[in-house]
């Protein structure tokens, strides 16, 4: 087992898996008769046109705070499914934050108080999971599945009953008082011409998290303790590292970071609770993880392709008369399928040819 | 002349950037025991493996019974009468002996009267090789031993007319190898050849007729054994003449360092240790023998505060660790307890973390204050160790999986001895190391023990034991004999402690 050079492992394989993905939905595409080619030109400057890049760049910071939290379960091997209910419990969060305080408190500190609530009520999602599956041995994957009903169970009794806005047919909050929201990026830097989108100060704070998780996991004892114990329970055991601690607050910091996604979402964009804002980014976040390595540089850059999809993807149906949202959807489960699920798949088999360079050339 | 049974000519195969075998030529002569031995990493059990088509050699010839074979495949070697024992045992431990023996040969859909039909068929060759084993036996009940005569059970089922052991008695007890060579000896006069690998130069002496020596993938020397000498075959393995035994041991200072008193241990398993009890002095080696399986990695795990107290107590200088006052691993190693695990691969490496991140493994918190990991802290320590104990490639941050066995074992010992602790316990230090290695592991724990270390050593190796201990204990079925004293002991009196039969009641 060599492990491969590291710009080959997060750079030329997800790289060959994308392409593949590419030429197998180039194949659809021909199928349907459209020129594959043409196609992915739309969906290229779809995704990245002026007018487009924002909310390309929205799409990607959804998905950056679920691979995310998604990544640094991974590293401890516990194979979380759960940020799509930690999201939807930090936009709650984030919700009853904003509702409860924005009549009374300036709107700058409602703000700072929603980015810590959501992050607080995604890990709060996250902790029942984990300490069951560090004392009774539950796993993790069964109860964040269950918690991801729990949390979309939850949302709709609190959206069509106490929390719903009075006098309205809809499951949805009242707005939020006006500037209890996070700036949009057109807004702050207006005078650069940026084109309106739903881009908000969200993305600093993913990127933000991104490099603190490179931190938390590389640098630091408890990201030495984290990766010890993903790669080796024994040799956890045998260093000492308090295994069930260790279980429980990872879970956390995972769902603190899939809780985030709210941030872009109800305090960036919508300015209100509103049922199934999570959309399935949640699992996407799992894709990225795997497309990413775990790693947050790769993690950055498979959420931006996960973005160009949701934008340019939509722009494609848009364009063509045959290519429906179920096309791209369909091209959007190939990438995940060759990037993600299949991601080790030509790892063998460079493997080897790596091994047979290193012989030849001694 | 006869015509070999097995002909290898010029088998040569490399792993990526190791040649594992270079231009082996053997013959084994039908009706022999022919043994191959040499050191870990020799090149041994690659050549094992290509005879029965687990791997392809990039280049030679393979002849059965005079007839070339090539593109060999398990199913093939098995079709040729060639079966294999492997180190590790491929049973299935719920099933009986008899559904183990025609795993893969059930013929038929409905299992009832293959299983008859073999129950006939498996007695016909046990009478035949003199084995007796109940079929019926749940392999899960069987000792090692018995487990490993039906591996054997099993090629010779198959057809098996030549017969390879790879490293065969590496988990028996010594009455259980003595066994094993008998029933070697008995299927050499039913007409069986038989390969044998090993790196004991006692079996080789014991049961064979003709020797090959490996060294770095060579072929060096092949001997009658009737012709050679156990010292011979030694220097032919290492490629020199092996250092003169033990240095002088030191005067002993009678100072207690760690107390066991009454300790028991229970898990879900059962009660693992009942009732043990003794005492670690400074500048001694306590040696801890017995067969695997018999509480001696509960009790290690308890010294390093692994697993819990059940009863009784450990005292290391003020503290008693008992059932109400647990202690983590981490504060045995603040007290000075230093732990070589027995598999370092699951339990004293993280396979994939290189050098650096090995070396501080369990010791982090003691590299610095505060809760960031210094990587050039990590560095110096790993390049300290690894010019400490030569540890090869000397490449800081190569991952730990992809060193060889003997360089594992230096990396965790390199840091489990690096700050000098006042007490060590070692865990089958040298098992499956190579001989200069084991000598280096060795030279390292007599300079420990010289400079006032109290050093308890667990090995399944009896002549480690006695080679390095001042005392010897034992354990059976969790029960502590001993202590005898190293000098006086007799291996024998200690075989008979291993047993459960208390040959050591009288010290």
């Amino acid at each position: 087992m060599t492990p491969l050079p590291r710009w080959i492992d997060i750079g030329l394989l997800p790289a060959i898996n994308l392409l593949l993905a590419l030429v197998t939905a180039g194949i659809v595409v021909v199928l349907i008769g459209e020129n594959p080619f043409r196609v992915l030109r739309v969906l290229i400057s779809g995704a990245f046109s002026a007018e487009t890049l924002g909310y390309t760049l929205y799409y990607a910071t959804n998905v950056l705070f679920t691979g995310l939290a998604a990544a640094v379960a991974f590293q401890a091997r516990l194979f979380s499914i759960g940020a799509e209910g930690q999201a939807t419990l930090g936009g709650l969060g984030v919700g009853l934050t904003c509702l409860l305080l924005d009549p009374t408190l300036p709107p700058v500190l409602v703000v700072v108080i929603a980015c810590l609530a959501a992050p607080v009520f995604g890990a709060a999602w996250a902790l029942v999971p984990g300490v069951l599956q560090a004392w009774r041995g539950s796993h993790v994957v069964i109860t964040t599945i269950m918690f991801n009903f729990l949390a979309s169970g939850l949302m709709v009794w609190l959206l069509s009953g106490p929390l719903k806005e009075a006098g309205r047919g809809s499951p949805q909050t009242r707005r939020f008082a006006e500037d209890a929201a996070l700036p949009y990026l057109h807004d702050l830097l207006g005078s650069f011409g940026i084109a309106r989108s739903p881009l908000n100060v969200s993305i600093v704070i993913a990127l933000l998290a991104a490099v603190g998780v490179w931190v938390l996991v590389w640098r630091t004892r408890f990201g030495y303790a984290l990766r010890a114990l993903g790669h080796s329970r024994e040799a956890a055991r045998y260093a000492g590292i308090p295994i069930r601690r260790m279980i429980v607050v990872t879970l956390l910091i995972s769902g603190a970071l899939a809780g985030g996604m709210a941030l872009n979402e109800i305090l960036g964009v919508q300015h209100k609770l509103i049922l199934n804002f999570s959309a399935g980014y949640g699992f996407t976040g799992i894709a990225v993880a795997l497309m990413g390595r775990n790693h947050p540089a790769g993690i950055c850059a498979a959420s931006l392709l996960f973005g160009a999809l949701f934008q340019g993807g939509a722009e494609l149906n848009f364009e063509f008369e045959t290519i429906t949202t179920d096309l791209v959807l369909v091209i959007q489960g190939l990438i995940i399928l060759f990037s993600g699920a299949l991601a080790g798949m030509f790892t063998p088999w460079m493997t080897r040819l790596v091994l047979a360079r290193a012989v030849r050339d001694g | 002349m006869a015509v070999p049974a097995l002909r290898l000519r010029n088998i040569s195969k490399r792993f990526g950037t190791v040649q594992a075998t270079r231009g082996v030529d053997l013959d084994v002569m039908p009706g022999t025991v022919h043994g191959i031995i040499g050191e870990n990493g020799a090149g041994k059990s690659t050549l094992a493996s290509i005879v029965f088509g687990l791997h392809t050699p990039d280049s030679g010839t393979i002849e059965v019974d005079g007839t070339p074979v090539d593109n060999l495949r398990p199913v093939d070697a098995i079709s040729h009468g060639i079966g294999m024992v492997h180190q590790h045992f491929m049973l299935v431990p719920g099933f009986s002996v008899l559904e183990n023996i025609v795993l893969g040969l059930e013929a038929g859909f409905r299992l009832g009267p293959g299983l008859a039909r073999a129950r006939v068929r498996l007695a016909g060759v046990c009478r035949e090789h003199g084995l007796d084993i109940d079929p019926d036996a749940t392999v899960d009940d069987l000792p090692v031993g018995v487990r490993q005569r039906v591996e054997i059970l099993k090629a010779l089922y198959r057809g098996a007319r030549i017969l390879i052991l790879d490293e065969p008695t590496g988990a028996l007890a010594p009455h259980e190898t003595e066994q094993l060579l008998a029933l070697l000896d008995r299927m050499r006069a039913s007409g069986a050849t038989v390969v044998l690998i090993t790196h004991k130069l006692h079996e080789i002496m014991t049961v064979c007729d003709r020797v090959s020596v490996m060294r770095s993938g060579h072929l060096v020397a092949e001997r009658d054994v009737k012709d050679t000498s156990a010292d011979e075959l030694a220097t032919l393995m290492v490629g020199h003449d092996l250092p003169a035994g033990g240095e002088e041991k030191a005067a002993v200072e009678v100072r207690t360092v760690l107390e066991v008193s009454g300790l028991g241990v229970r898990d879900a398993g059962g009660v693992r240790l009942t009732d043990v009890s003794f005492t670690l002095r400074a500048g001694e080696i306590l040696g801890l023998a017995g067969v695997s399986g018999n509480g001696q990695s509960e009790l290690l795990e308890v010294l390093a505060g692994m697993r819990p107290v059940s009863a009784g107590s450990v005292s290391v200088g003020s503290r008693r660790i008992d059932h109400a006052h647990p202690a983590s691993p981490a504060e045995m190693r603040s007290l000075g307890v230093s732990h070589v695990p027995e598999d370092r691969q699951r339990q004293g490496l993280v396979l994939p973390f290189d050098i650096r991140e090995n070396a501080v493994l369990g010791r982090l918190e003691r590299c610095g204050p505060g809760t960031l990991v210094r990587p050039a802290v990590l560095q110096a320590r790993a390049e300290a160790m690894i010019g400490d104990f030569d540890i090869r490639p000397p490449v800081p941050d190569r991952p730990a999986a992809v060193l060889s066995g003997g360089n594992q074992q230096k990396v965790v010992v390199a840091r489990e001895t690096a700050e000098s602790p006042p007490i060590l316990l070692l865990g089958q230090p040298t098992r499956g190391v190579d001989i200069a290695t084991i000598g280096l592991i060795h030279s390292r724990i007599i300079e420990l023990r010289n400079r006032g270390c109290a050093l308890l050593l667990v090995s399944a190796d009896l002549d480690e034991i006695f080679a390095l201990s001042d005392r010897i204990v034992t354990l059976c079925s969790g029960r502590l004999a001993g202590p005898l004293e190293t000098r006086s002991a007799d291996r024998s009196v200690v075989g008979m402690m291993m047993a459960g039969l208390d040959g050591g009641a009288a010290a």
